[in-house]
């Protein structure tokens, strides 16, 4: 028995366990146990996957005995078992802070019984859409993904969060239903939601239909993805949410987006013919993202405007189409997921230990907290792109597929992605300079906590424990940045030929269609 | 494929309906908009289908060209169950809303709003530093004035008048 015939406990799991936090709702320690083993467990299947999906290429699992292209199909790849095993080592380090602020806050602030069985099942539905090899299948895991974030984001059920709810719902139902619409549509030109088989027969639709397909899923992934200008919603919406769960949909949903984009732009709608407007849209992303980054005087809105921005640099890998565009993506999509996440658990802690995250209220956190400094400047310097951290790689890949490209846009993006770099690091440094070096004093409306003498407002050992696990993970993708970036290429080379992830669905004879080539390279 | 003009209509109206009702500020209506969308969607995916046929899978006798296609009736299933379970949420919403605020509209975002009013000068960046660390009067005519035309308003009152007979 092949290992990856496994892949559907990737997401079984989670629900299991999700089911068994539930029952637990009363006994607060068990229930944890239960969280972060079940995802423990998750997160050394999904190893294994990426392993044997590594010797032994892309593999598909037939579900419920209805055969491909009838059936739903999950579908194991390069791609989405690094997808897996990155977000599944975010969660469980949130996971664990999450558990940490639980205990410190004697479980008073938000209902923390909720939180474990929806955390969870949030897991299962990006496993979910990471795996799934059906259209219709992927619509489901965003909704599981959602209606868990919808919980998640209003605990408590506080003023703020309520406000920003409803903004984050209604963009989400919308999205949603723009992406059905999309599905139908494509059910009724087609006939088939198996996204293999639709990789065979949208070839055959005409090129205005097939236009037209394309481009209500890019809608509907690029509101997920927050590309702008659909981006409006998330700095609305992700800051009022509790520190964790900021932490883990910044690091994970936007990227299930991208995930889906990049599944749509190579198995299927192959091809250069979006390339220009995704182009065009990725350096407005990269560039009004940052604008706004630089306005902000909160580090947690300042963080949310520096996600929008760098899905930016994602859109632009996938936008170029070649091997080395993708493979770029690919590595900053997995860098960029570990690093936003940490630079979000340590604001959590900067609020817990300077008493507020406005960086008017903040100061001389660098001298009351050295470890909080280095926690924060390590990601920080990471997400900036300064040598030599992953951030710095990646961009550098992104830059140099940019060149290659050589077209008069390509270089646009390549100047724009270097100016967006340097806006980051400006808006970082403001916040360093704020909050870390300035003598707390000085701060315009200094924080009662942050004056407070003593050991006032201690760090929990698990919360800081989870995040510094987290920013030497992020380091370790700059240390195994060689054999990551090969993987990266790797899964690129076979995203674009298409040929493997076909074959493995509906089996060896079926023919895949050339790539179409309408107007060149542009 | 034949297509049943009625629920095209239908769908057209229930469209139109619910992208107007997304539009206000109106909680109660954006959730009825929502509800709306929902249902049209879930009248194209039936229209997808074809026309309306025998049940399929039901008896061998049954000729497969007579068939009604079975798959988009399942995931017509799968989405009414989403869209009841996030209605029901949105409700809850709306009611824990009505709750805090006694109002049934979207709030504008406190912080946009502070940032939008926040003026683009800053006291950090943008005061023109040298006039406060001076110990010295400052005199007249030096170099440095021209570059801070406000720092010597008064004494200069000749040239801005020169500046308008030119």
């Amino acid at each position: 028995m092949n290992l990856a015939s496994l892949s559907p406990l990737a997401v079984l799991l989670p629900i299991l366990g999700a089911a068994l936090a539930f029952l637990l709702i009363r006994h607060h320690s068990a229930q944890r146990a239960v969280s972060i083993g079940i995802l423990s467990a998750t997160l050394l299947l999904e190893c294994l996957l990426l392993v044997s999906v590594w010797n032994g290429g892309t593999t598909s699992v037939t579900l419920g005995g209805w055969l491909p292209p009838w059936g739903v199909v999950l579908v194991v790849d390069q791609f989405s078992s690094l997808m897996l095993v990155v977000s599944t080592v975010v969660s469980l380090a949130v996971l664990i802070y999450a558990t940490g602020q639980g205990m410190a806050d004697g479980d008073q602030e938000a209902p923390v019984s909720i939180f474990h069985p929806t955390y969870l099942i949030l897991v299962a539905g990006v496993s979910n859409a990471f795996l799934t090899g059906d259209l219709f299948n992927l619509y489901v895991g965003f909704e599981i993904l959602l209606t868990a974030s919808y919980v998640l984001m209003t605990l408590g059920g506080t003023g703020p969060r309520i406000r920003a709810g409803v903004t984050y719902v209604v963009v989400s139902v919308v999205s949603s239903v723009l992406f059905l619409v999309a599905i139908a549509m494509i059910y009724g030109a087609t006939g088939t939601i198996t996204m293999a088989d639709l990789a065979i027969k949208l070839a055959e639709l005409d090129q205005g239909t097939q236009n037209l397909l394309h481009v209500m899923l890019l809608v509907a992934f690029g509101i997920k993805a927050a590309v702008f200008p659909l981006s409006f919603w998330l700095p609305d919406s992700y800051p009022t949410a509790p520190a964790p769960v900021t932490a883990v949909f910044a690091g994970l949903l936007t990227k299930v987006g991208v995930y889906a984009m990049v599944r749509t732009e190579t198995l299927l709608f192959p091809g250069d013919t979006l390339n220009v407007p995704l182009m065009v849209v990725a350096l407005l992303t990269m560039v009004v993202g940052i604008l706004g980054a630089l306005a902000q005087s909160d580090i947690k809105r300042l963080l949310s405007f520096t996600l929008v921005s760098h899905i930016g640099y994602m859109v632009f890998g996938l936008a170029m189409s070649s091997v080395a565009g993708l493979g770029a993506a690919v590595f900053y999509v997995a860098h960029h997921i570990t690093v936003q996440t940490s630079l979000f658990l340590v604001t959590g802690l900067i609020e817990r230990r300077g008493g507020s995250s406005s960086i008017d209220r903040l100061g001389g956190l660098a001298k009351l907290s050295p470890l909080l400094a280095l926690l924060f400047f390590v990601p920080a310097m990471n997400l900036a792109g300064i040598p030599p951290f992953s951030g710095f790689l990646g961009k550098l890949g992104l830059l140099q597929a940019g060149v290659e490209l050589g077209t008069p846009l390509a270089i646009t993006l390549v100047v724009g992605g270097v100016v967006t770099s340097l806006l980051t690091l400006l808006a970082i440094a403001r916040v360093w300079n704020r909050a870390f070096w300035r003598k707390p004093e000085d701060a315009e409306y200094p924080d009662p906590v942050l004056l407070a003498s003593g050991n006032v407002g201690v760090l929990p050992r698990t919360m800081v424990g989870s995040t510094a696990g987290l920013v030497v993970f992020g380091v370790a993708l700059t240390v195994f940045a060689g054999p990551l970036f090969h993987l990266a290429d790797g899964s690129a080379e076979i995203m674009l030929d298409r040929s493997a992830y076909i074959h493995s669905v509906l089996g060896d004879a079926v023919e895949v269609p050339a790539l179409p080539q309408t107007g060149g390279p542009k | 494929m034949s297509i049943n003009l009625t629920l095209l209509i239908i769908m057209g109206v229930l469209y139109a309906c619910g992208i107007y009702l997304i539009l206000e500020r109106s909680l109660t209506r954006v959730l009825l908009g929502l509800m709306l969308l929902a249902n049209a969607t879930n009248i194209l995916i039936l229209s997808t289908g074809g026309y309306a046929g025998l049940a399929p899978l039901y008896s061998k006798e049954t000729n497969p060209e007579a068939y009604s296609d079975p798959l988009p009736q399942a995931l017509i299933l799968t989405s009414i169950v989403i869209s009841f379970a996030v209605t029901a949420f949105m409700l809850g919403i709306i009611y824990r809303t009505w709750v805090l605020a006694r109002q049934d509209e979207i709030q504008d975002d406190l912080e946009d709003v502070r940032v939008a009013k926040t003026p683009s000068f800053d006291a950090e960046d943008d005061a023109i530093v040298p006039l406060e660390t001076s110990e010295f009067a400052v005199t007249p005519i030096t170099t440095t004035d021209r570059s801070h035309p406000e720092a010597t308003e008064k004494p200069h009152t000749s040239t801005t008048q020169e500046g308008g007979s030119a």
